[in-house]
């Protein structure tokens, strides 16, 4: 195998018309050793990484490969250095097995290709990995961990010594995780690869990591080796001065609460119509985060669309507040149900219509006193959009933009102000904070848990376990379409919910 | 002549599925290349009828039928790369250029066919597989035109190619994701221009089939929906080439229920006997799926509101 290289970014600054992406920023990895880049998004790390890999070029900078000055224009030049990316959403065409799409990513593929001697070589090569990964089935049918895998032995394969790694653990069980980016670090240690990871995982980075560099609009913030800086300085260069909604202090579920969402037997098909998931039962009291872990692909977006409405279910009872419960909008508003799925754009709004009808949707048609109006009137809407917007936070340039020109962040502060505006007493969340920078979860974690002491039952998805741990009274796992692990919050150990997520009990 | 009775019906439907299926073969081989790569091209109907007219005229014009499928090859290869072309434009929708480009074709095939519904052109050469029998019901059946064998070969070596060829793998990966295509410095477009022209290459040889042996004339009505119940077949057949070729077989098979029945004598329902095929596909189509999931095989970057 052919050893690792060093790679070093120099003064690189890149600017999108009048807006400047990067400004100034130099890295420097050492042959051999995992440096993490840690940020915020939009902090500029792909940027970086993009420029270095040659999918962007940059305004000014250059780059330095085993010390010597490198023009990398292109993806093609970096992979003649041996520079490869393993992105955060999988490269890997989902209908072809493993050995298919590593022998298709090799420039030199035979044109007809001879599976036994491919076969062979693969195996061959495979001995000297430290992964194990079926090769011959599809990759859609691979868990995400083996995908992750999958990529990073892609890179070996085809004779990286250099690679990026986006974000590789946001799709894995902490278990998974750790056994990865161990592995990672046992090649770099042995010297066959330099890795730069992009992360926002503190414990990550602190746990396998030599050397970090921070970045924050743009700029570098900071660097130096994981032994000199701590995670609070790694949190400070980060995320500067700017305030982080604190988190209310859980108060306590009284003794009696009510039930408020009771699942009985449920069953329901799943996406491919060949699986079905089955919730035995499932009881969220008012006054409680339950918090359901697992990994995608598990059934848990399809529990959600059972209790949304937007699947059908085969058999079994929903009841809310011992009233069964068909997601119709009669009920939800007579019951005080409220939803936060995931993609809320998708799954909660009308992409054009506007803020202010997005946000009326619960109240357009009602007076006052919660009776249907004949007319409705659209300065009603627009002075209840007004007062939700003021008071989310919600940054739009008008009441009349579209939703879908608002950015992540601020459709959910929207599609929080409307489900969290009047009484909840039952609260289904999915994912809420995907995708969103520091200030907004924190904003957004804080708002679910005052619904929580306000008295209002929680059912939280989440696949982020950080979340999970931070806010739930209980944890339960998903797994293969059925709730298989239940565990109080003062008892939950994160490897034991892993292993559990993993299927492996 | 010897009687053989009720045996008449499956010999006769056999005979039916060889000689009525080989354009279904054709475009939805064409088809189903067509849609591996990510792209939908509902001209092929189109493509289908200028096919049988160019091939044809050109059947007529050099005496030699091959010459006729070749030039039908090369029109519906052009009608191809126009479709590839024009949808290769950002916020161009498959179906609807689809559907101007059958019209388009049907058109112009009308158009420059006038000439040709008059003289006779030299049939495609067929092989006597059942000349060792004193049957006729028999000898008829048997009686394969080498088009057929040909796509029976063709949609082997497809189904081969998708798994053991450079090409196979790139038409897949760039039908199953874009994304992945160009991070591997692959150009979806170009793969699917040419995809595309290779699927209106082979739709045209089944319109030259029709003009050139059965029912082997040029008139107006020469097509009967071939070229749009293929594309229906592709799905029914979830983009495998052998699974194309046994739709086309299952299709061809029932559309001769009707004649074969006839004739043994059964004149009741005689129309009803003509919609077997559309009603067969119906029912499959209706057992095989459910709104609750997604179709299995579909190629990942197909979608109709791209």
């Amino acid at each position: 195998m052919s050893t690792a290289v060093s790679v070093e970014a120099v003064s690189m600054t890149m600017r999108f018309g009048a807006f400047t992406a990067l400004d100034d920023v130099s890295v420097k990895v050492p042959a051999g050793s995992f440096h993490a880049l840690l940020g915020e998004n939009g902090a500029g790390k792909s940027t970086l990484v993009k420029c270095m890999m040659g999918f962007y070029t940059p305004t000014s900078g250059q780059m330095l490969v085993d010390g010597k000055e490198a023009v990398i224009a292109s993806p093609k030049d970096a992979d003649r250095l041996g520079l490869g990316m393993v992105y955060q959403h999988f490269t890997l065409v989902p209908s072809l097995t493993g050995a298919e799409n590593l022998v298709i990513s090799r420039e030199n593929a035979p044109k007809i290709i001879d599976w036994r001697k491919e076969r062979r070589d693969l195996a061959d090569f495979m001995t000297t990995m430290p992964f194990r990964i079926p090769l011959d089935v599809p990759v859609a049918s691979l868990a995400a961990g083996e995908k992750q895998k999958l990529e990073i032995v892609k890179q070996l394969y085809l004779g990286r010594r250099f690679i990026v790694l986006d974000e590789p653990t946001s799709v894995l069980t902490p278990n998974e995780a750790e056994e990865m980016l161990g592995l990672v670090r046992g090649m770099t240690k042995a010297g066959d690869l330099t890795v730069l990871m992009i992360s926002h995982k503190f414990h990550e980075v602190t746990s396998f990591c030599d050397d970090v560099t921070v970045l924050r609009k743009g700029k570098r913030t900071g660097s130096g080796s994981l032994g000199e800086l701590d995670r609070k300085k790694m949190a400070a260069m980060m995320i500067g001065d700017q305030p982080i909604a604190a988190l209310d202090s859980r108060s306590a579920t009284p003794a009696d609460a009510k039930p408020v969402l009771t699942v009985t037997a449920l069953k329901a098909k799943d996406r491919t119509g060949l699986k079905s998931i089955a919730v035995d039962g499932l009881t969220v009291r008012s006054g409680e985060i339950v918090g359901i872990a697992g990994i995608s692909g598990n059934g848990q977006k399809e529990f959600l669309e059972v209790l949304a409405g937007q699947r059908a279910r085969e058999a079994g009872e929903v009841a809310v507040k011992a009233a069964p419960y068909a997601s119709t909008r009669e009920q939800s508003r007579k019951l005080n149900v409220r939803f936060i799925p995931e993609e809320p754009l998708r799954n909660a709004c009308a992409p054009r219509m506007t803020v202010a009808e997005n946000i009326s949707f619960r109240t357009f048609d009602l007076n006052k006193d919660g009776k249907p109006v004949a007319w409705i009137s659209a300065r009603a809407i627009r002075t209840y959009a007004t007062k939700l917007i003021e008071q989310f936070k919600v940054k739009t340039a008008s009441l009349s933009s579209p939703i879908q020109s608002l950015s992540g962040g601020n459709v959910q502060r929207a599609v929080l102000a409307r489900e969290l505006t009047g009484e909840v007493d039952l609260l289904i969340v999915s994912n809420p904070c995907f995708g969103l920078d520091f200030a907004a979860v924190a904003e957004i974690r804080a708002r679910i848990m005052k619904a929580r002491n306000g008295g209002a039952a929680v059912l939280l998805m989440s696949e982020d376990l950080d979340e999970l741990m931070e806010l739930s009274d209980r944890i339960l796992v998903m797994s293969d379409g059925a709730l298989v692990y239940e565990t109080p919050i003062a008892s939950a150990d994160v490897h034991v919910i892993g292993e559990h997520m993993a299927g492996h009990h | 002549m010897e009687d053989i009775g009720l045996w008449g019906v499956p010999l006769a439907i056999l005979g039916g599925a060889i000689r009525v299926s080989t354009p279904f073969i054709f475009v939805s081989l064409g088809e189903a290349v067509t849609e591996r790569s990510g792209r939908i091209n509902l001209g092929l109907e189109g493509t289908l009828v200028f096919g049988a007219m160019a091939a044809y005229a050109v059947a007529v014009e050099t005496g030699s039928p091959w010459f006729g499928v070749l030039a039908a090859m090369a029109a519906g290869a052009g009608f191809g790369l126009v479709h590839g072309w024009i949808c290769s434009f950002p916020r161009v929708n498959d179906i609807a250029v689809g559907i101007a480009l059958m019209l388009f074709g049907i058109g112009l095939a009308f158009f420059f066919g006038k000439p040709y519904i008059q003289p006779s052109a030299p049939p495609l050469p067929a092989i006597g597989f059942g000349d060792w029998s004193d049957i006729p019901q028999v000898r008829a059946a048997l009686n394969v035109n080498v088009l057929f064998l040909f796509g029976a070969a063709l949609a082997l070596a497809l189904w081969w190619g998708f798994k053991n060829t450079k090409i196979g793998l790139i038409v897949r990966v760039v039908g199953d994701s874009a994304d992945s295509a160009r991070a591997m410095g692959l150009s979806p477009t170009t793969v699917r221009l040419f995809a595309t022209a290779f699927g209106g290459a082979l739709a045209a040889i089944g319109g030259a089939y029709l003009s050139l042996y059965y029912p082997g004339s040029w008139n107006e009505r020469i097509s009967s929906g071939q070229g749009l119940m293929a594309v229906a077949l592709v799905i029914f057949a979830r983009w495998n080439p052998i699974g194309c070729f046994a739709a086309a077989m299952l299709f061809g098979g029932a559309g001769a229920l009707g004649p074969a029945l006839q004739s043994v004598g059964v004149t009741q329902g005689y129309y009803l006997f003509y919609a077997a095929p559309y009603i067969l596909t119906l029912l499959i189509m209706i057992a095989t799926s459910s709104p609750g999931r997604q179709l299995a095989g579909a190629p990942g970057e197909l979608s109709i509101t791209k």
